[in-house]
Formats: structure tokens, sequence, C-alpha cells
């Protein structure tokens, strides 16, 4: 008998079994990551199907109608995408800061402050040529939705405050000041039931991808998202991350400078989520009013978690999530269900994906055993 | 147990185990061992670390269920089907960690114990009872004190305590010694060999080291790979013939001859203090010179600072004051003063310390070097291809097995996560080296091996600090050797002069 025997015995005796060499042995851990947030959308559909039934509705009617909505029609997929525009980068908002085992869920916030600032700067320089506003709004929204949560990431390190809770209190004081200047020094004195900012003006708003209603900010979305996947699997930077996200106590005795890449991490993801507030004004709204605290922070946080993290897998999990809330109108209208109902799915089936976070590594015909 | 059966026989207990197979998926971890425990004996279970010793208790207190065979308790088979039962028998174990509840007293942790603990405790009745039980024990424990507040030693015998306390007429030790000072040790086992002699209890005794054996054993049975390697009486054999049990007919790793002049001063540590965890002063105005082509050791009961020590020069902890220089720069563990210096860190339980479980091992073995080529180009893009060849090619260096350089590095067995850690730090020059329990937990080929690195490296002129809990590994491997007691340096020796006894008596705070 060799040492390896003795060693596939510890490795047997302990978490990862070493028995044999199959496709399950080598892409278990992959079908688990689509399998598991696959089957918990599932159960959640079924779930919030009961919860139709008890409105007395007819459950397949739903699923018919949900499709319908978001993926039935030319017109639907638009409205999808369009929506699933924000919600990759605010997806990116909580996934990317997760590489560094951080639980950041101010997405909303940052998404807040980052229109603010596109805002702020539009209006600033009313002589500039378009493409020069819209650049200075990008970087704007990205500066300071990022700044807003490094400011997370710094209490977090420096002070010791839980980068959770700090990040999500940091959303209603984002909220809070948003609603202080539109309603004082940035009011426009035209708006008078919706106190709202001065408009940026028709030239300067980024307009859509010809041929489509969908507007450029699904593209900012996919460049970001692929762009941070690039930097977290491509890069010294992202490996860093990595080791410093996999166990702090290697990235310190390998001396990485953890701060450095905590207060980074938190700029990027902060920037994603206050680039799709300079979306949402210089492609739908046009100005910065109370109408930007969408939700779509929120929901940015169910994408993050169901796509695990990673940031191409983002991609199609916001375009179904964006789907599902498209949908919303059609069974309001068609089935006459309450329009948070949507709400209601979206919350079923976060807790589903939470509570199947308890499956991995457990489901026994994908660990190659006998 | 079934109902109307005969009680099982009163004093001491016996457990035969009888054709043991022990099958993960198509891999043998038991494979046909036999183990006779008599009742009334103190019985040693030697062998490597993966020869099976702890799959074997495993099955025996009923957290496996063995492939095949039997295990038999009081001369008669039974099916034990989860530790409880095991329990109902009067099967108890003492791991190698402790169990106790630190913030809670010597006796609401016995009491917690219990299967049948009350809604409302009383405690004065409790208390009496637990006196009256105490007096009737060889080992004395301050039943009011916080389990934080005593020594290791004493909490190993809380441990043992606790399981006599719950009417355990079998006790399995899961290597008892390993966080007590030689003194310690023999106090413990000592006392527990005169309640076998005086009857009452058996014991099964999971250990490595001989001089246990020789000195509290009756029987000894020697596990390798799985397999039943010999058994017998203790007073038969020799440490030479256990040993060669243990290790069958294995070629280790030669250790080299210890050559070379001393060098100038590589690491300096003057009054340094540090913290612990609970904000309570761990290391205490510790001044240290290590100079190159030397190891100097230190040595100390576990919780008496070294982990703290060992955490500062690594840089997962802040010193609370003092300074550490290297070749008289000032150092603060960052990574461009490691590089600087030429720094190797081997911590103790590497894969908690030292690497990312989830990432593959050629990441892991990069981690040092991967910000520089060949592994980035231009000195941020990730160039895959560098990763997997440096790692095959320290992979058959370093013998380190592993399915694929892609594989996740917790899959790997501890001597082999160690193998990857010292072809990391050791791959390249070493000018310090800083060592902490390294060779913890691992068998003799992964050990012989790392010894022979630290030599090697001491031997090339680079200046290293060993800790460890091995006086054993520390007389061994040292030039100089200091004891670590309560934060401080309390005793200093040439490790060829060192006197045991006087070792120990300083380790203990005496």
């Amino acid at each position: 008998m060799t040492t390896e025997t003795a060693d596939r015995a510890e490795a047997a005796a302990g978490v990862a079994p070493a028995a044999d060499a199959g496709f399950l042995q080598r892409y278990g851990a992959t079908i688990e990551y689509i399998l598991i947030p696959g089957a918990a959308l599932v159960g959640a559909l079924a779930v919030f199907g009961m919860f139709v039934a008890l409105f007395g509705k007819n459950p397949l009617d739903l699923y018919f109608y949900m499709y319908q909505g978001a993926f039935g029609t030319w017109f639907s997929w638009q409205n999808t995408l369009t929506r699933a525009a924000p919600l990759i980068l605010t997806a990116l908002c909580t996934a990317l800061p997760a590489q560094l085992g951080m639980v950041i869920i101010g997405g909303e916030g940052a998404l807040l402050i980052g229109a603010l600032s596109a805002t702020s700067v539009a209006l600033a320089m009313p002589w500039a040529p378009p493409l020069v506003v819209q650049i200075a709004m990008v970087c704007a929204g990205v500066i300071g939705g990022g700044l807003w949560i490094t400011l997370s990431g710094a209490l977090r390190q420096y002070r010791g405050v839980n980068e959770t809770i700090s990040s999500l209190l940091l959303v209603y004081i984002g909220l809070a000041i948003l609603n202080h200047l539109v309603e004082g020094m940035m009011r426009d004195p035209a708006s008078l039931n919706k106190p709202s900012t001065r408009e940026i003006g028709a030239a300067n708003m980024i307009g859509s991808i010809p041929g489509t209603d969908v507007h450029w900010g699904l593209v900012f979305g996919l460049i970001a998202a692929f762009a941070s996947y690039i930097l977290i699997y491509h890069t010294v930077f992202g490996f860093s991350a990595r080791v410093a996200g996999g166990n702090i106590r290697a990235a310190r005795i390998v001396g990485l400078g953890v701060n450095k890449l905590i207060l980074t991490i938190c700029f990027l993801a902060g920037g994603a989520a206050g680039l799709a507030g300079m979306v949402e004004v210089a492609a739908v709204q046009g100005r910065t009013n109370a109408n930007l605290a969408a939700g779509y922070g929120f929901t940015g946080i169910l994408v993050a978690f169901l796509a695990r993290h990673n940031p191409l897998a983002i991609i199609p999990v916001a375009i179904l999530l964006g789907g599902i809330s498209a949908s919303g109108g059609l069974l309001q209208r068609r089935l006459g269900l309450p329009d948070a109902s949507v709400l209601v799915l979206q919350g079923i089936i976060f807790v589903f994906v939470l509570a199947s976070d308890a499956l991995y590594g457990r489901i026994g015909f994908l660990k190659g055993k006998t | 147990m079934i109902i109307g059966e005969a009680p099982l026989p009163e004093g001491p207990l016996g457990v035969d185990a009888i054709a043991v197979t022990m099958k993960f998926g198509d891999f043998l971890a038991l494979d046909n061992v036999a183990l006779k425990v008599r009742p009334g004996s103190f019985h040693a279970l030697l062998g490597e670390n993966g020869a099976g010793k702890s799959t074997l208790v495993k099955c025996i207190m009923g957290y496996y269920h063995a492939t095949e065979g039997d295990i038999l308790v009081g001369g008669r088979e039974q099916a034990i089907a989860n530790p409880k039962d095991a329990h109902a028998l009067g099967l108890g174990m003492v791991y190698q960690h402790f169990t106790l509840v630190p913030a809670m007293t010597v006796a609401e942790n016995l009491v917690l114990a219990r299967d049948d603990v009350p809604a409302v405790v009383n405690w004065a009745k409790e208390t009496q009872e637990l006196e009256a039980f105490l007096a009737r024990m060889p080992f004395k424990v301050p039943l009011n004190a916080k389990v934080s507040d005593i020594s290791a030693g004493e909490r190993q015998k809380c441990e043992i305590l606790k399981q006599l306390y719950l009417k355990r007429r079998f006790l399995i030790l899961d290597e008892p010694t390993s966080v007590l000072t030689p003194g310690e040790a023999d106090e413990v086992l000592g006392m527990l060999r005169d309640m076998v002699v005086s009857g009452g209890l058996t014991i099964l005794m999971i250990t490595h080291k001989f001089r246990e054996v020789m000195a509290f054993a009756d029987e000894v049975t020697i596990l390798r790979r799985g397999k039943l390697a010999g058994n017998g009486k203790v007073a038969d054999l020799t440490p030479d013939s256990m040993a060669r049990m243990m290790i069958g007919a294995e070629e280790l790793t030669v250790q080299p001859p210890r050559v070379g002049q001393l060098g100038e001063a590589r690491l300096e540590l003057s009054r340094l203090n540090a913290l612990d965890d609970a904000g309570a002063v761990a290391v205490h105005d510790v001044s240290l010179t290590v100079r190159g082509g030397e190891i100097v050791g230190i040595a100390g009961v576990s919780g008496n600072g070294q982990r703290q020590l060992v955490e500062v020069l690594a840089g997962q902890r802040e010193a609370e004051s003092g300074e550490v220089r290297i070749r008289g720069d000032l150092y603060s563990a960052s990574r461009e003063e490691m590089r600087r210096h030429k720094m190797s860190l081997l911590p103790e339980e590497p894969l908690k310390n030292a690497c990312v479980g989830g990432m593959s091992v050629a990441d892991n073995i990069a981690f040092r070097e991967f910000d520089r080529a060949p592994f980035a180009s231009k000195g941020w893009w990730l160039n895959k291809s560098a990763f997997r060849k440096v790692a095959e090619r320290k992979i058959g260096l370093y013998k380190i097995k592993t399915r694929s350089p892609d594989t996740p590095i917790s899959a790997l067995s501890g001597g082999n996560v160690q193998r990857a850690v010292l072809a990391r730090e050791l791959g390249g020059e070493v000018e310090v080296l800083i060592a902490a329990n390294p060779c913890f937990g691992l068998d003799f080929a992964a050990v012989a091996q790392i010894h022979a690195e630290i030599m090697a490296a001491r031997n090339r002129g680079a200046a290293v600090l060993l800790v460890s809990e091995d006086l054993d590994e520390l007389l061994e491997l040292s030039d100089r050797l200091v004891v670590m007691f309560h934060g401080q340096f309390v005793h200093e020796a040439r490790a060829s002069e060192a006197d045991l006894t006087e070792i120990g008596r300083h380790m203990a705070g005496h």
C-alpha cells in the first residue's frame, strides 16, 4: 500500500470525498450552482401560485400571464430588458463586495446618491455639448455612488461597524438627503405636486438602442458585468480580492493590503449602483425626484444572491427578475391581482434562495458517492 | 437495548471490535481490523495520522456505522446506532480539543452535560452532590471557578471528570495530553492509571507518544493505513518495535546535519506587547534576537501567548506596543517588507491560517508571487498557464498528493496542505523563517520532510523562529530554546544543554 491510500483515507473521512474521479466529481459543484437556485425559484413560484389561488385565481393562468408579460412578445421583452438594466448594476453592488466576504445591501442608497450627483453635474453645466454632459454625468454617478458605499467599507475597516447594517441605514440617509435637496435648494419651482429638480434637458438624455425602446443603460450594465467578471477572475486585483474574501488570515500572512482592497471594491460596487442612478435619470426620468427610489437597489440584492455573486450569472438572473417585475402590470389587468403581488413574489423568492443555501454540499448524488 | 434483556455486567466494561471494515465510497478506511480491550485495562491505540484510529473509535461510539464487522460491549454484540446509544451503554469519549463552555463554571458545565437537566436547577442540591462525587475522585478541580480561568491541565481533568460524572465506565481518550505540559500529562495519566488498577474503569487511549504508552498502558494495538499492524502487551514491546509497526517500510526524508556559521542579527523583537481577542494582554514585553543560521525554539503550553506572538509577526494581529525589526528596519508585515526581507511563514493549522480552502492548489501555491512575472503579465493580467506550470513543478518537488493542480486545496489531507504551504514559503530564497507548530497532526513522512526543510533553511543562513508545543521537536531542531509562560519569556537555554525537567518546570510557571 502506498502513502496515497492513507491520504485518501483522511480525505474520505473529512469533508471532501476524493474517492472516484468522474463526471460528478468534476462538475458536481457547477451543477449545484444551477440546480439549487433553480429549484428555489421553482419552489417560490409554486408557493406564489398557492398565494394566488387563495385569491380565487387559477395559478396556471398566473404562470401563463407572467410568461406573456415578461417574455411573450417583443414589447414585453423590451419592457423586461429596460427593467433588467438597473438591476444588473445594482446587483453588482452586492456581488462585488461579496467576493471579499462582505454583505452590502445598500445599493439603493448608492443609486439615489449617484442619480443626485449626475443630475447636479448636468444642471451645473448647461453650456456644454451633450456628449460632455453625459460623460460628466457618468463620472459623477460613479463617484457619488462609489463614495457612498466606500463610507460603509471604511466604517467597517476603521471603526468595526457591521457593513450590512451601515449600508442599509445609509439608504435612508441617502433618501433623506435627496428629499431635502429636491424639496429645498434644488427644487424646480414648476414642479408643484411632485417636488423634483429641474430637467437635465432632452438633448442630454442618453436615448435608446437603435431599433428598440430599450435604453443604453442595458449596454452600460452588460459592460459593467463583463468588466467585473474579468476583474475578479483574470486580474491581480481580483485574485487578491478572492484571497482576502476566501480567508482574511491567509491574505494577511502573505501581506496583502486588506484595507485598500476593501475600500477599492466598495468604491467599484457603489460606482455600479451610482451608474444605475445616472441611467435612470439620463434615460428614464430626466430629473431627480423621489420616483427614483423604486426599489431597484433592493431587487438587486436578490439578483446577486440568486446569481451566487457571479458577475456573469447576474445578467440572465437580472433579466429573469426584470421579467417578473415587467409582468406585474399584466397580472394586475388580467387577473385583478394587487399591485404589490410582484413584491410578494420577490419576497418569497428571497426566502427560498436564502434557505436553499443550506443545501450546498448535501445533495448526495452530486458528490459522486455510491 | 431490547427490553427484558439481562443488564450489562457491573464493573469495568470491555469492548471488542471484530473484523471491522469501513468503506467511504470505494475507499477502504478500515480493512478487517480487530481490537480487543479487556475490561479493567489501559489500552493504547497507536498509529500515524490517517491510519484509521479515529475512524475505528468513531465506529465504536456510533458516529460511523461499520460497513462490515461487529462491536461487542461487555462481551455482547451491540448495535450502536448513534453516540446516544454508546453513552447509554456506558461508553464515553474525551476529545483532543476541549468541549467545555469557557464562560461557565466547572459545576455548571458538569450539570449541563447530563441528559436529564431539570428545567429549574436546584444549585444547592447539585453542588452538594457534586462535592460528594468529587470526594470519591482522585482529581480535584475548583467547582466554582470559570472554565476560562483554569489551566489546560485542569480543563483536561474536568473533561475526564465529566465522563465519570455521567457514569461512563469505558473511556476513549483522543490524544489527551497534546495540550498539557509533560508534568501535567504524567499527573493526569497516572491518576487514570490508578483508577483503572483499582477497578471500575477501562481506558482506550489514542496517542502517538511512545513514552506515554510505555509508562501507562497495559496493552497496545497498532494500526497502519487502515490495517491492523500489530498488538500485544506493552511489556513485551520496545518503542523501536512499535515505531517499525507504525511506519512500515516507508523511507523518510533524511534531515541534513547542522552546519554553517552564526550570522548577523536578522529578527529583533523589543518590548513587544500584544492583546488576545478578548483584549487581555497575551504577549508581555517580549524581547528576542534571532541571528542568521540559527533556530530559536519557543516552548510553552498552548495558550501562553505564542499564537498571538506569531500572529503579530505574520501580520494577522497588530502589536499594542514595542517594535519588530528585521535587519535593522522596522517591520509592519506589509507585502513589500516580507518580499524585501525574504520572509517565510509556516503557521499552525495551515488550512485556516495560510490557505483559501475553496481556491485551487495551484492558486494557493502562487499566493506569494501572483502579482509578479511569470504569474502576472504587465503587473495586472493573470497568466493562468504559469500558475499551472509552476504548480506542477512544485507538486512534484514537494511530493504533494493531489488529483490535479486545479483541485480545491481543502480536499487535500493535512500533510499535503502543509506540503503545499511549504512549497510556497520555502520554494524561493529564505532569510527569515517563522514556523508555528508546523508538524501538528501530520504523519511521519510529512514531519520528516518539514524538519529537513527547516534545517536546510537554517543551514543556508536563514534566521528561524520555531514555535512549538512539541518539546521533542524543539530539542531536535533548535539551537537555542526559550520558554514562554503567561506571555513572557521566562527561561532560556542552549538546546544541546537543555534539561527537560527544568524546561517543564518553567512551562508550568514555577
